[in-house]
């Protein structure tokens, strides 16, 4: 055996309170039970409190009718159909903002965080107004101001405006095959500003992490102010901009859930509508904290995987 | 130790306290305690040895709770509950009140947050069976109602149909509404919001054509809008809402507490005493006046209270109909008529059992 192997195990010469290793993995052990007696000890107290008041954690009201209408939504749905149901609705609802969310935040992120590196003097300030005005000012504010003001002062239902074959009323706004009521639009606009805002900034800090030689060879090989940025510039600038950018996009489907605030019937809209009428805060909260583990584990584990596939290869 | 036994051996001791903990699902049923157990560790001690009542309240509802101009709340729901902290403490003070919305009502009152749900809540079969909640009898008998402004013409609930509908999220009245619809066979737009004051404030900028909810809440928000007259509320009555308090279910001794100072508010009208007058009943020959206030006899200990509970009731709160009157009658504005909520012998539903 070789004298390696020999090191690695517990040296049996000395009394096992006084080897080193022992220690360290006793106290891991020890921190280990300690938090699975925390956690048992707050679970028990949990069950036992809803005993005392007659509730048993289950999972069979899921199947129970909802007996609530939910406005928007793609999946055929009645009021008689099951608690589940009445979920996933709000699970799709959910991802139906989170996915436009993403793709128009990216959108104008990328353009804002381009723009502020203008040369030219209007595009810059403009982005600039736009990214701190947007970025330092509450979420849940933004959304009440694109509800209140703009969307719901469109002109009423019965006499709409139309611009550009856009069909815009209080309602909502139609055109080009689109539909989206007024709450849809008004949580995708804020939503997509708001984190468009941040991510203009990763693209910008990214941009700027590229060294300067970079642009100037590529210009000095011919290559157009464009065609630099894009073929030189932005893939090396992705390095950096990657993690933080998963971090926005789980940002953007938290957010997600102020719908809720400007009666949007996303996922935590229609679970606050079922644990109020079943009484059972646990176990939906339980379902929606899933929920969104899964989406936004999903998103990162994309990501995770596209910023591994751009990784430098090290010989 | 190897790392990766260490790792998977601390996931397998957390998996065993977790399932230890849900071994409790499986556990006999849940059983009331005796009657001796809930006197000494009830709620009813918790709230004395606090020293104060705690109320959970909407504190957005004009006429039943409000932060009045003076910063003190006022309301039917308010009076309430000042009543019950008049019956434990003998001043209706003695009560700190907490505004909670129709989402996180019910679950302030299971984890025991609040003692006592006094927020307009309608009592339903299954809000009283699986949602762990007891209710105390019905302190105001309301309906559902739909309001529409003037100028869009509609007058009736048939005229709704293809048309946006405000609704707050949760409540009675959003799965009436989806009753009354169905069964029409109407289809509208429901628009549903979290807070109260959203969904008013969107039917008020014209995004839905109708707001429903309680009558009397129709009623009490109205008159915070811009214009009040304006808008009226059609006259359908979609459902039955009797408005009544809740306390968590599994103290029957609380539960009487609660119930008998409702009924003693009720009584004392029927028997014609007012905060006035409740004080200078010691001459009163009639028995059941004196048992009510205490003069005669001990109604009071079964409840764990002093026997002149009623007494301290109506001596700072008044009765049923003075507490109605101050807040929901002709003087103030809401005017609302007594309709159901008048005395039995006077053709409404308000009925005591004796006080004997």
């Amino acid at each position: 055996m070789s004298d390696r192997v020999k090191a690695k195990r517990l040296d049996s010469s000395i009394p096992v309170w006084r080897s080193l290793r022992f220690w360290q993995s006793a106290g891991q052990v020890g921190a280990a039970m300690g938090i699975a007696i925390a956690l048992g000890v707050l679970g028990d107290n949990l069950l036992f409190n809803l005993e005392q008041i007659g509730i048993r954690l289950g999972f069979d009201f899921l199947g129970s009718q909802a007996g609530f209408t939910i406005s928007d939504t793609i999946l055929p749905y009645t009021p008689a159909d099951s608690y589940q149901i009445a979920l996933l609705v709000g699970v799709v609802n959910s991802l139906r903002v989170i996915g436009l969310g993403l793709i128009l935040a990216t959108a104008i992120g990328i353009t804002a965080g381009i723009a502020r590196l203008s040369a030219n003097w209007l595009v810059r300030t403009i982005a600039q107004i736009y990214v701190e005005t947007l970025r330092n000012t509450p979420l849940l504010l933004q959304l009440f101001f694109w509800y209140f003001a703009v969307f719901l002062a469109l002109p009423n239902a019965a006499s709409p405006l139309q611009i550009l074959g856009w069909t815009l009323s209080s309602r909502g706004v139609t055109g080009w095959g689109l539909q989206m009521s007024s709450e849809f639009a008004s949580l995708l606009a804020g939503l997509s500003l708001y984190t468009g805002t941040f991510i203009a900034e990763i693209i910008r800090g990214g941009i700027q992490s590229v060294s300067r030689g970079q642009g100037e060879a590529a210009r000095s090989l011919g290559l157009k102010p464009l065609p630099t940025l894009w073929l030189v510039v932005f893939p090396q600038a992705l390095r950096a901009i990657l993690p933080p950018l998963a971090n926005q996009y789980l940002n953007l489907a938290k957010n997600s859930s102020l719908a809720v605030a400007i009666g949007y019937p996303d996922l935590y809209a229609i679970s606050s509508t079922t644990f109020n009428q079943t009484g059972r805060a646990v176990e939906v909260m339980a379902i929606v904290m899933v929920a969104y583990l899964v989406m936004s584990l999903s998103i990162s584990l994309l990501i995770n995987i596209y910023n591994r596939s751009i990784q430098l290869v090290e010989r | 130790m190897h790392p990766r036994l260490f790792g998977w051996g601390a996931i397998a001791l957390l998996a065993l306290c977790s399932t230890a903990s849900c071994a409790r699902l499986s556990s006999k049923p849940p059983t009331a305690p005796g009657q001796a157990e809930t006197l000494s560790k009830g709620k009813l001690a918790t709230v004395l040895s606090r020293g104060k009542l705690v109320c959970g309240v909407s504190g957005e509802l004009p006429g039943f709770s409000f932060l009045g101009k003076d910063g003190k709340y006022q309301g039917l729901d308010v009076d309430i509950c000042r009543a019950v902290a008049s019956a434990i403490f003998d001043n209706p003070q003695a009560v700190e009140f907490r505004n909670l919305n129709a989402k996180e009502r019910f679950t302030a009152l299971q984890s025991g947050e609040v003692d006592i749900l006094s927020r307009n809540t309608t009592y339903t079969m299954s809000r009283d069976t699986s949602v762990g909640l007891e209710f105390a009898p019905p302190v105001f008998y309301d309906g559902q109602g739909i309001m529409v402004k003037k100028a869009s013409g509609i007058k009736s609930l048939a005229e709704l149909k293809g048309k946006a509908i405000c609704i707050q999220t949760g409540t009675t009245t959003e799965q009436n509404l989806t009753d009354r619809m169905r069964q029409r066979g109407l289809n509208y737009t429901p628009v549903v919001f979290e807070d109260l004051n959203t969904t008013f404030a969107t039917y008020s900028q014209g995004r839905c054509e109708g707001v429903t909810g309680d009558r009397s809440q129709l009623v009490s928000r109205r008159s915070t809008l811009p214009k009040p007259d304006d808008h009226i509320i059609l006259p359908e009555v979609l459902s039955k809402e009797p408005l009544a308090p809740a306390i968590a279910s599994g103290d029957p001794a609380w539960g009487d507490v609660v119930r008998w100072t409702i009924y003693a508010l009720i009584e004392a009208e029927e028997m014609k005493l007012t905060a006035q007058t409740v004080t200078q009943q010691s001459t009163n020959p009639d028995p059941t006046v004196r048992r009510l206030l205490g003069l005669e006899g001990d109604l009071g200990k079964g409840l764990g209270l002093p026997n002149d509970f009623a007494l301290r009731i109506i001596k700072h709160v008044g009765n049923y109909g003075e507490i109605y009157d101050r807040n929901l009658g002709a003087q103030t504005p809401l005017k609302l008529p007594r309709g159901q909520n008048q005395l039995w012998n006077q053709g409404g539903l308000l009925y005591s059992p004796p006080f004997r």
